[in-house]
């Protein structure tokens, strides 16, 4: 049974790390949009 | 094209939870590991995953620094075909069949040597001039992601099993871990370095890696033989529902990687977007002092 | 080709008289190989028996850290004068400014290893069971390993922030299969356990793998801007 939990926390750390990585991009995304529209005003 | 992202995402998600399904009710049950097992249905498809992320990098980095003049490209095309061609008569050849490590079949040798040729030239065809660049960051970046799970669940998959964390003679994650070192270090190179020309550094950076690791493979190969070590992992055949299972979990993730990928590439393409429009402010500011004509495009 | 050695005994030889006329690199270097050498005896207990398995890891390891503090200041000189410019523009082969760095790091390195090596028999008691002439070739080609790549990796260094640290951390993971065959082979001529041809074969493999890699690729990296 203790042996399961080891599955679980493998899966789990698996979409962490994976969770982890998107949010990255998102965040990256955003704040190169933000840029965009700023050096779209100053032209 | 903005619409598909959305339909694929919805599509890929639906089947990673296939996927899952399938790794946690319906494969059969392990004989000695019990449950625990099932771990494989995410550590062995990672390792795929990464192992063809940095492949392609690899291609990427050699095409990069080829095309930097046009006899190099050329000779970079033909070397690529004959590699390929020699290396798959090479592998029914019986000198050399006795040289593959046991384990592996002559025609899984021989598909994985044509595959050089064929993603050089899809690559090349598919990415043309910088776009070589860009793919080089996103699979670099994508495959040090799914490289990070490979070396996160084996030691979770070999505690419970052999009662150890790591064993430095375990060829395949040791060599992971040495993969993924110089990956990082290439990430590493390309975030510190402040060179016009970042991108021939790091891909020369790429193919040393990639030169390195048949070394490492062999390295430990030549290390676990003479001090025998637990396999993590496990080795030889599988049970077919098992097989069957593993290579559902693959597509799914190869899916996943996709998707990840190609919002890396249109992120790295936006900001390489800013970037240029930045610097055309700058000289349009300069110019408009000088008053002098600007063009409107570079390209 | 008589132009390539040429130019490189030329830049070996002005490299080595300049190292020698201001030796306080020199002896900070040593002085610095001499402190890691003391701190591996406090922190490594040497009881006899064991100590012929860990003291080959313990003997690279050191070197390891030696040449790095020898491989960071290899273009320093260079960078100072504004000299890879003009070497740039000069139809000098670029090769040839490789091989000299690296020959100059080679004799360095070696000078630095010869000097450490009588401590660790000492510290460590060393008394070698296998045949102790093959301890040579391992230390020619891991020298060569480290040092080939290390000064290929120092002018990458050379066009990023924090040279200092990129310098080993591009280093380290494409030399880990030499760090593997340099201890093992060593261990092995140690203890007398096992032969250390593989090691050696290994090791040259390496050595010629990456020294073509490095040759074919200095061009590019030394015109990057």
């Amino acid at each position: 049974m203790n042996a399961v939990k080891f599955l679980i926390a493998a899966y789990v750390a698996t979409w962490v790390i994976h969770g982890v990585y998107l949010g990255s991009l998102v965040r990256r995304f955003r704040r190169l949009r933000r840029e965009e529209r700023e050096v779209g005003k100053g032209k | 094209m903005k619409r598909l992202f959305p339909i694929l995402s919805i599509l890929t998600a639906i089947f990673l939870a296939y996927a899952l399904y399938q790794a946690w009710w319906v494969a059969p049950t392990d004989a000695q590991q019990g449950d625990v097992y099932r771990i494989i249905y995410y550590h062995v498809p990672s390792a795929w995953t990464a192992f063809l992320l940095f492949f392609i990098n690899f291609i990427a980095s050699i095409q990069y620094l080829a095309s930097a003049k046009p006899s190099t490209r050329t000779a970079a095309k033909w070397i690529v075909t004959v590699v390929g061609v020699v290396g798959v008569i090479a592998c029914f050849l019986p000198a050399v069949q006795r040289l593959i490590p046991a384990g592996m079949r002559p025609s899984a040798v021989a598909t994985t040597v044509l595959l050089i040729p064929i993603f050089y030239f899809v690559i090349g065809w598919l990415f043309p001039g910088d776009r070589l660049d860009v793919l080089a960051v996103t699979t670099a970046e994508v495959g040090v992601v799914f490289c990070t799970i490979v070396l996160v669940t084996g030691p979770i998959w070999a505690r419970p099993v052999w009662g150890i964390w790591w064993a430095p003679g375990d060829i395949r994650l040791t060599s992971t871990l040495v993969l993924w070192l110089i990956y990082v270090s290439y990430l590493v190179l390309r975030r510190f370095s402040n060179s016009a020309q970042t991108q021939l550094l790091a891909a020369a950076l790429a193919v040393f890696g990639a030169l390195d690791v048949p070394l490492v493979y062999f390295s430990i190969w030549f290390f676990r033989t003479q001090h025998p070590q637990p396999v993590i992992g496990g080795g030889g055949s599988m049970d077919p529902h098992m097989l069957h299972t593993l290579l559902i979990s693959w597509m799914a993730f190869l899916c996943f990687a996709f998707l990840v990928c190609w919002s890396r590439f249109r992120l790295e393409l936006l900001h390489r977007e800013i970037e240029e429009a930045h610097a055309m402010e700058s000289l349009a500011g300069a110019a408009a002092g000088a008053s002098l004509p600007l063009s409107r495009s570079v390209r | 080709m008589n132009s390539l050695w040429a130019v490189t005994t030329a830049t070996l030889v002005k490299d080595i008289r300049l190292e020698w006329r201001s030796k306080d690199a020199l002896n900070a270097m040593l002085f610095f190989s001499l402190l890691v050498v003391v701190i591996f005896m406090f922190s490594f207990d040497p009881l006899a028996e064991e100590s012929r398995h860990i003291v080959g890891g313990l003997v690279w390891v050191s070197f390891l850290f030696a040449s790095v503090t020898a491989l960071n200041q290899t273009w320093a000189r260079e960078l100072r004068n504004q000299v890879l410019d003009a070497y740039r523009v000069s139809p000098a082969p670029a090769n040839a400014l490789f091989l000299a760095k690296v020959l100059g790091n080679f004799i360095f390195v070696s000078v630095l290893e010869a000097l450490m090596t009588p401590l660790f028999v000492i510290f460590y008691n060393v008394r070698v069971l296998g045949p102790a002439w093959q301890l040579i070739p391992i230390a020619l080609l891991g020298t060569w390993a480290l040092v080939v790549n290390g000064t290929f990796f120092a002018a990458i260094s050379l066009r990023t922030r924090s040279r200092e640290i990129m310098l080993p951390l591009l280093l380290f993971p494409v030399s880990i299969p030499a760090v593997i065959a340099m201890v093992a082979g060593t261990t092995s001529i140690l203890t007398g356990e096992e032969s250390a041809h593989f090691y050696l074969v290994l090791l040259l493999t390496y050595d010629v793998v990456f020294t073509t890699a490095c040759l074919a690729l200095f061009g590019t990296i030394l015109h990057a801007e």
